[in-house]
């Protein structure tokens, strides 16, 4: 935009790159539980987020902590010095870690905020502002994040407007695998190994059962056909490996059986332990040598139990 | 309430209140999620953090945690640690987190940790703080689909044998101690505040499309397996040196007696002798001969961690192939033409 000097038109820095911001989970409930616990005079929660700017323009906010703040109608107060303490602390663990932005809860950028976001883009370039809508208003938690983005008139400074960039929650697989236990209020223990492979194996079977249904219902004419689904639907299925059955059934075998061979040999180790464990105890009442021996030998067959299984 | 007699304060104030046993862990998802997120981004190295929570009844509820910044091996960074701890409680307390500590958490890789500093960080921990956790995360089988998250817990007998540091034998007969009761597993409960339930439901609605966690259902779990089996085979190996350990000590033991058993007998044919020639007869037992000496009996506990740590593997083992014969049936059921 080329304008002249004496030309008063109301100009936009355009955003520096197009930044899109991602919040890990944790995050926010870190925010949710900083909010529950708020002092009872504070109407909302305000914080520094921690993460990593990549280079590529998108932000990544791994981290949070709350810090003690005071608002009346026309004044804003924040414990500096408790920010930086905690930074510091939080850096000893974790030097990557990085301010890159603030958070607060409630929905909507207030006066108060402006003042805040001072604040923060003196600590660090272009901070983002993170907010989390702990009241639901609309009916709907909504958090948005935004940057600063600074509007003149001319050369003068005219005001700070709060642009929204879009906003991505990501989950790593960990996070995944237990989001189950998360999201509910009260889970009553932590699911082992088979109970959790039968809830996959569920999951997957209802799956199955929706495409199920939507092919027979589109086949018999009740759902218009959407090609896009179609095409899908055939490449995953043709992405199952040709085998002739033989060489299939002898696949599937030797793994079963390798697997069966394991389990045989932890069982052996397992017996392998309560033995020795009642010779050792009967070697101390009879105080005979021999029964030691016994015990000793039988450990060498698991050995070479062991070493063999390895080749799988 | 009338009870027959009223108690005087003094009967009051000495009984004992018997704590009631802890029967759960309640987790908040926070704690956990934190714990995870450490773990997961130092892996493979270990690492350890603090527990803050309350304790409440037969419930051990644990609300926040912080980690704890790489210790290297250095004098000064002892007080920095001690620094960094008390910093952080402080700056807690400020924004209301319970700053009460329950116990501490470390990662661990593929289940080894049955160590002995393991034993003494609990030790330290039950001095100050009458019950107290440990949380142990592995990170390596969140590969496999499972959330490897246990608390553990020492049981009271062993606690008390360990003060006494006394492993003989005997005194573990005595009191019928085996492996198994070293450690205590307490089962683990999650909570969550409405709120973050709240939020968690928005955030990722229950379709089923996002709910289906095709980690569980990888087929190739064979490094995991073989990294077990490796522990495993490494773990009896130090089993059976520690069984040697044993039979030396009971080869000597025994030898020691026949040894003794001789030098009686020359005494008796001794005294025999002098008291034919009307001496007084020599004492039967000599102190200062060194045959006499009571033998050493190596400590038991190395060998009961072993035992624990391989009945550990044993125990991943199973769990990880009993998922894999699921999936390679299902894997069949597929291929059925």
């Amino acid at each position: 935009m080329a304008t002249t000097s004496e030309q008063t038109v109301l100009q936009f820095k355009p955003s520096t790159a197009s930044l899109t911001a991602r919040v890990h989970p944790l995050v926010i409930f870190n925010i949710c539980d900083c909010y529950v616990r708020r002092p009872d005079q504070a109407d909302r929660v305000v914080g520094t987020l921690l993460g990593s700017v990549s280079p590529d323009g998108i932000v990544e906010i791994k981290n949070s902590y709350a810090v003690p703040h005071s608002e009346s109608s026309d004044q804003v107060a924040l414990d500096i010095d408790y920010h930086h303490n905690m930074f510091l602390s939080h850096q000893k663990v974790n030097p990557k870690e990085a301010i890159v932005g603030w958070y607060s809860t409630g929905f909507g950028v207030s006066g108060g905020s402006a003042l805040i976001h001072d604040f923060y883009s003196r600590e660090i370039p272009n901070p983002i502002h993170l907010t989390v809508d702990t009241g639901f208003s609309n009916g709907v938690g909504t958090i948005k994040a935004f940057v600063s983005v600074n509007l003149s008139l001319g050369d003068r400074q005219l005001a700070a407007q709060f642009q929204e960039i879009p906003l991505d929650l990501r989950l790593i697989e960990a996070e995944r695998v237990g989001f189950d236990i998360l999201k509910k209020t009260a889970v009553d223990k932590v699911p082992t190994d088979l109970e959790g492979m039968e809830a996959s194996m569920e999951h997957l079977l209802a799956l199955i059962d929706d495409v199920y249904k939507y092919v027979d219902s589109v086949v018999e004419g009740q759902v218009a056909p959407d090609n896009s689904i179609g095409r899908f639907i055939s490449e995953t299925i043709a992405s199952l490996p040709k085998i002739p059955p033989s060489a299939f059934d002898k696949l599937v075998n030797d793994s079963l059986q390798d697997q069966l061979l394991l389990l045989y040999l932890s069982s052996i180790t397992r017996t392998q332990l309560s033995l020795a464990e009642k010779l050792n105890t009967v070697a101390q009442i009879l105080g005979d040598q021999s029964e030691i021996r016994a015990s000793s030998r039988m450990s060498i067959p698991i050995r070479f139990f062991g070493q063999s299984g390895i080749i799988l | 309430m009338a009870n027959a007699l009223p108690r005087s304060f003094l009967q009051v104030a000495t009984t004992e209140e018997v704590a009631s046993p802890l029967r759960v862990v309640q987790m908040e998802g926070l704690a956990i999620l934190k714990i995870i997120k450490h773990c997961k981004e130092f892996s493979p190295a270990l690492v350890t953090g603090q527990l803050l929570g309350l304790d409440v009844g037969s419930v051990l509820e644990v609300t926040n945690c912080f980690p704890f910044p790489v210790r290297e091996d250095d004098e000064e960074i002892e007080a920095d640690g001690a620094n960094y701890q008390l910093e952080m409680m402080r700056c807690l307390r400020e924004v209301n987190v319970d700053n009460n500590t329950v116990g501490w958490y470390q990662s661990t890789l593929l289940g080894s940790y049955q160590t002995v500093e393991l034993i003494e960080t609990f030790m330290n921990y039950q001095e100050n703080i009458r019950r107290c956790v440990c949380i142990i995360y592995d990170p390596s089988r969140s590969n496999q689909g499972v959330l490897g998250l246990k608390a553990l817990k020492l049981s009271d007998s062993f606690m008390d044998l360990y003060r006494n540091n006394n492993f003989t034998g005997e005194k573990l007969r005595e009191k019928n101690l085996s492996w198994v009761d070293i450690f205590e597993e307490i089962p683990i409960k999650v909570s969550n505040s409405a709120l973050i339930s709240a939020f968690m439901t928005e955030l990722e609605a229950d379709a089923p499309v996002t709910q289906c966690d095709y980690d569980r259902l990888q087929l190739s779990t064979s490094p995991f397996l073989e990294r077990n089996m490796e522990f495993l085979i490494e773990c009896m190996d130090d089993l059976s040196m520690e069984q040697q350990k044993f039979q030396f000590y009971y080869r000597n033991l025994s030898r020691q007696q026949v040894q003794q058993q001789a030098w009686l007998q020359k005494r008796r044919a001794e005294n025999m002798t002098r008291k034919a020639a009307g001496e007084e007869p020599l004492p039967e037992e000599d102190p200062t001969n060194p045959i006499f000496k009571p033998l050493p009996e190596p400590s038991r506990l190395d060998s009961f961690l072993i035992t624990n740590q391989i009945s550990n593997y044993c125990n991943q083992i199973n769990g990880v192939a009993g998922q894999s014969f699921s999936r390679l049936y299902l894997l069949k059921a597929l291929h059925e033409n």
